[in-house]
């Protein structure tokens, strides 16, 4: 980039499609929430073998079967994700503080399976608002535990005020420096980020059972799993078990109002979000591409990095192989759920994690398989992506503007 | 005279516009009728219904006394009705032959092109009409003067006798204009009617029979040159009162603000596209850049600006040389740049218009203070400036995108010119706009020179350079061909230059 530079920025399909899913409105948003959920019921109805039983027997015994596996679903998702509601009438009748705590769990218990997402899902809408896709999330989650994990360990007789925050830093730097790669190589090679940090997600998993079968491992445990870190490092619980509400949740929030700050208070938030959304206008304006697509994927790299330490500080205190469980992949979606924007994804990620921790209930007392929720998932989704994906086709179709072929096609007269 | 074509009371409607409303039209047999009219006015439509692209919600053509029926552009060409289209329908690889004979293919027996015959018919009428062409010559390698005659042969070899040229002079260089209103006057000699589509008040008073007006899908009028002038056809386009000819005194230049020294840029196909240029802008002065478009304009702009940077040679502005700056550095020093593609470079489309008018000073005070945008401060700037530039919108909130090109254009006007600087680079600035648009930009630029900042001004809209510059300098392949300067050159002496032609004895 010396003398002829990368002449103009064309959006590629992956920008055209961003930016065509925040065209959707907040009621596409919604609608699409609700009919995913309404499908979810559908299907937990025509897999449940009750239901054709039922049918062959008579019209009406068929309606009766439909609507108890409905209403028991959801049943079940609600009281799974938020409480048994006479439970905690009847328990705040009590007075007890802790019949309280015990009816109120499943609800703190959701709040809790939110937390990742929502740093995860930062992550992610921070890219996506400067033209940038960190589909390296889960990646950049393992190496951030990994990081706070070791400095969880190792660290003995620190105390929590120093140990906490050094910890949760070093899961964010180590998820920084894992997003810093690709943001560094598209900067200077103009190499797409989404296979980068595809790689990078490999290296990850691969670095991750590497060091959890070796130096991490717990030589006392039959399987690959860390040493419990430091109680000087665990994130303060504000309830008795069962209830695991940590401090987490309220940094993840803090973590959304920094984001939220530096994308639309700040003069850097206006040059990313500028850099996002017209990089030739950015460039025309003054304002540092290069710069702005490495600091983009640090920062990004380090919000996903902090949800691997708040697992590992908050809730699971050592780190087994294959731990994420796929937070990291949940929220691209999530982001788009959340229409990049940190109290969306803060909104999405609530949702995702009532639902998430609901699906445990519903396997457990309606006999629903918990994989629903992903379809659930996938299709609130689909719901929110098919208008944006015909926009994006019949967008990237439209024919190339003329003034390029100035020999072969006339130019527009003014 | 007797009529060959009337259109009565042609309307069309697409979704929330009103394009063609009640429009009522007659074609004489050997006349040029032009259609003035802005962009967006739905000369375009009206003819596309005519071709039978579009289906009219109402009104009927009458084609020679016979009311038609046409649903297809094949019934249009069967009746003696064929169109120019403002974009060229030409296949690049095929020859000029090929491309004449396709969709009416002249066969031999056994189903091979008969090359030889319609290259015959193509030289007869070549021959009939002054329209020399080569018949084997591909069309990629033709300019796009001859290009716009391979169209009308076209229509020629369908026995079109209605001929509809829709903005024909919009790709032409002065004096390819020249040569396809002598190939027009012969059309029309020998008994052709011309349907002619123009924006430019210029081509209409010279070329003209009749000229019908129309504005907003409705025809204002019907005049002739004879009784009509510039003046008040601008007035009939727009609506309200034109001042064309834009009044400035003598330039005053002073110091030299610009200097360029020997530059050679490349493209971005490491072609290159400035070839060892030199000159340089004074204060208070205007230097107009003429040329066809892709001449090298947009990669010495843009090396300029610190969008790209020369391979050899110097730039410097007010002393400092910039030659490698940066756009920041360059804007930071005082110049202002009104991109050539207001879209592409100069807007962000989904920003407020707030947001447009900070997109370069976003970090400067007052505008930001310890790296917090003051948003009471950057709302109160934009309020002044749209009420000061005219920007017709709702308010500052507003989305860019909403606006019209027009008023997206004031919106960088106005960001530009409202801090202090000292050098503008103005490409095309009003390319595209209506002719109120233009005659406030105008305004501004002028009203900018005479507060002693310097101007560049590049454009292919030979009218602007003659009117605002006071030297001009004429590009031609990525070379100056020669600067003259404004108050004692001609049209003629810049056309030629445009098209590559150096006078004698310089
Ligand atoms: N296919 C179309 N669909 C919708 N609107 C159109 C279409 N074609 C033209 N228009 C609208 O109709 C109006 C007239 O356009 P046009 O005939 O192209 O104007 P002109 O050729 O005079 O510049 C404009 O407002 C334009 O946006
Ligand atoms: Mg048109």
């Amino acid at each position: 980039m010396t003398t002829s530079e990368k002449e103009t920025a064309k959006p590629g399909a992956f920008s055209v499609f961003i930016e065509e899913v925040r065209k959707n409105s907040l009621t596409v948003t919604i609608l699409a929430i609700i009919s995913g959920l309404l499908a979810g019921g559908i299907i937990a109805v025509v897999t449940t073998e009750a239901v054709y039983q039922a049918v062959g027997h008579s019209f009406f015994a068929g309606i009766q079967a439909i609507f108890v596996v409905f209403w028991n679903t959801y049943r079940a998702l609600f009281t799974g994700s938020v409480g048994v509601p006479a439970d905690i009438i009847a328990a705040i009748g009590s007075g007890s503080s802790d019949a309280v705590n015990r009816a109120l769990s499943p609800f703190f218990e959701s709040l809790v399976q939110s937390t990742p997402y929502m740093f995860a899902g930062l992550a992610v809408a921070l890219g996506f608002r400067v033209g940038l896709f960190n589909i390296g999330a889960e990646g950049q989650i393992f190496v951030g535990a990994l990081a706070t994990v070791w400095v969880g360990t190792s660290l003995k007789g620190w105390p929590a005020i120093a140990h906490i925050p050094l910890a949760l830093l070093a899961g964010a730097a180590a998820g920084g420096i894992w997003g810093m790669i690709p943001g560094w190589l598209k900067a200077k090679t103009g190499a797409h980020e989404v296979i980068n940090t595809i790689m990078m997600n490999y290296i990850a998993f691969r670095l991750s059972e590497y060091l959890l079968t070796g130096v991490l491992r717990d030589p006392n445990k039959p399987i690959p799993i860390s040493a419990q870190i430091e109680k000087s490092a665990w994130l303060p619980r504000l309830f008795d078990d069962p209830n695991r509400f940590h401090l987490g949740f309220f940094i993840a929030l803090l973590m959304a109002l920094l984001v939220y700050i530096l994308l639309f208070k700040t003069t850097w938030g206006f040059e990313l979000r500028t850099v996002g959304s017209n990089p030739n206008a950015a460039k025309y304006s003054g304002m540092n591409i290069v710069r702005s697509t490495v600091i983009t994927m640090i920062l990004s790299g380090a919000l996903a990095g902090m949800a691997g330490a708040n697992e590992v500080l908050g809730v699971n205190h050592n780190l087994g192989v294959a731990f994420s469980s796929g937070y990291g992949f949940d929220s691209i979606a999530l982001a788009l759920l959340g229409n990049s924007h940190p109290l969306g994804v803060v909104l999405a990620a609530l949702l995702f994690g009532f639902l998430r921790n609901g699906a445990i209930q519903m396997q457990l007392t309606a006999g629903i398989p918990i994989d629903i929720i992903s379809v659930l998932q996938a299709l609130i989704l689909a719901f929110i992506a098919a208008p944006a994906i015909i926009r994006t086709i019949y967008r990237l179709k439209e024919p190339k503007p003329v003034g390029e072929l100035v020999t072969t096609s006339a130019k527009e007269g003014k | 005279m007797e009529s060959v074509l009337e259109l009565r009371g042609i309307t069309k409607r697409f979704p929330g516009v009103l394009a063609n409303d009640q429009i009522s039209i007659d074609l004489r047999k050997g006349e040029i009728h032009a259609l003035l009219g802005e962009n967006g006015a739905g000369k375009t439509t009206l003819m596309n219904i005519l071709y039978g692209l579009y289906k009219p919600d109402e009104g009927e053509i009458v084609v020679k006394g016979q009311k038609l029926d046409v649903s297809s552009p094949r019934d249009a060409i069967n009746a003696g009705v064929g169109m120019v289209h403002q974009h060229f329908m030409l296949v690049p690889v095929f020859t000029v032959t090929e491309n004449v004979m396709l969709g009416d293919e002249y066969l031999l027996p056994g189903g091979f092109l008969d090359r030889k015959k319609a290259a015959r018919r193509i030289m007869e009428i070549s021959e009939q009409y002054n329209l020399a062409v080569e018949p084997g010559a591909f069309i990629r390698d033709l300019p796009v003067g001859i290009q716009q005659r391979v169209e009308i042969i076209k229509l020629l070899f369908r026995n079109a006798d209605i001929l509809i040229l829709d903005e024909p002079t919009a790709v032409l260089t002065p004096r390819e204009v020249d040569e396809l209103f002598k190939i027009m006057q012969k059309l029309v000699e020998q008994g052709k009617s011309i349907i002619f589509i123009t924006h430019k008040l210029r081509e209409v008073m010279e070329f003209a029979d009749r000229i019908t007006v129309i504005r907003g899908g409705k025809v204002v009028g019907t005049t002739t040159p004879g009784v009509t002038n510039q003046v008040q056809l601008a007035s009939m386009m727009v609506g309200r009162q034109i001042e064309l000819n834009i009044k400035k005194d003598l330039a005053k230049p002073g110091e030299v603000v610009l200097e360029v020294n020997d530059i050679k840029v490349l493209n971005a196909r490491h072609q290159i596209a400035v070839d060892h240029v030199s000159f340089e802008v004074r204060a208070g002065e205007v230097l107009g850049i003429a040329g066809v478009q892709g001449n090298g304009q947009t990669e010495l702009v843009r090396a300029l600006t610190g969008l790209t940077h020369p391979v050899n040679g110097k730039i410097s502005l007010l002393g400092s040389n910039i030659t490698h700056a940066n756009a920041k550095k360059i804007k930071e020093l005082g110049t202002a740049h009104i991109p050539e593609d207001r879209q592409k470079d100069g807007l962000v489309l989904p920003y407020s218009i707030e947001d447009n008018l900070i997109l370069n000073t976003w970090y400067e005070s007052p505008y930001a203070k310890r790296h917090i945008l003051q948003r009471d401060v950057i709302l109160d700037h934009a309020n002044s400036l749209v009420e000061k530039f005219d920007i017709r919108t709702p308010n500052a909130l507003t989305a860019t995108s909403s606006l019209s090109g027009g008023n997206q254009q004031k919106v960088i006007v106005a960001r530009e010119f409202s801090r202090p600087i000292r050098m503008l680079v103005a490409s095309q600035p009003t390319r595209g706009l209506d002719v109120g648009s233009i005659e406030y930009i105008h305004q501004r630029i002028i009203e900018k020179r005479d507060q002693g900042c310097a101007v560049l001004l590049v454009s292919t809209e030979l009218d602007e350079v003659m009117q605002l510059s006071d030297r001009i300098a004429v590009m031609y392949r990525g070379q100056i061909l020669a600067v003259v300067d404004a108050k004692t050159t001609t049209r003629e002496e810049i056309g030629l230059l445009m098209a590559g032609v150096v006078p004698a004895g310089s």
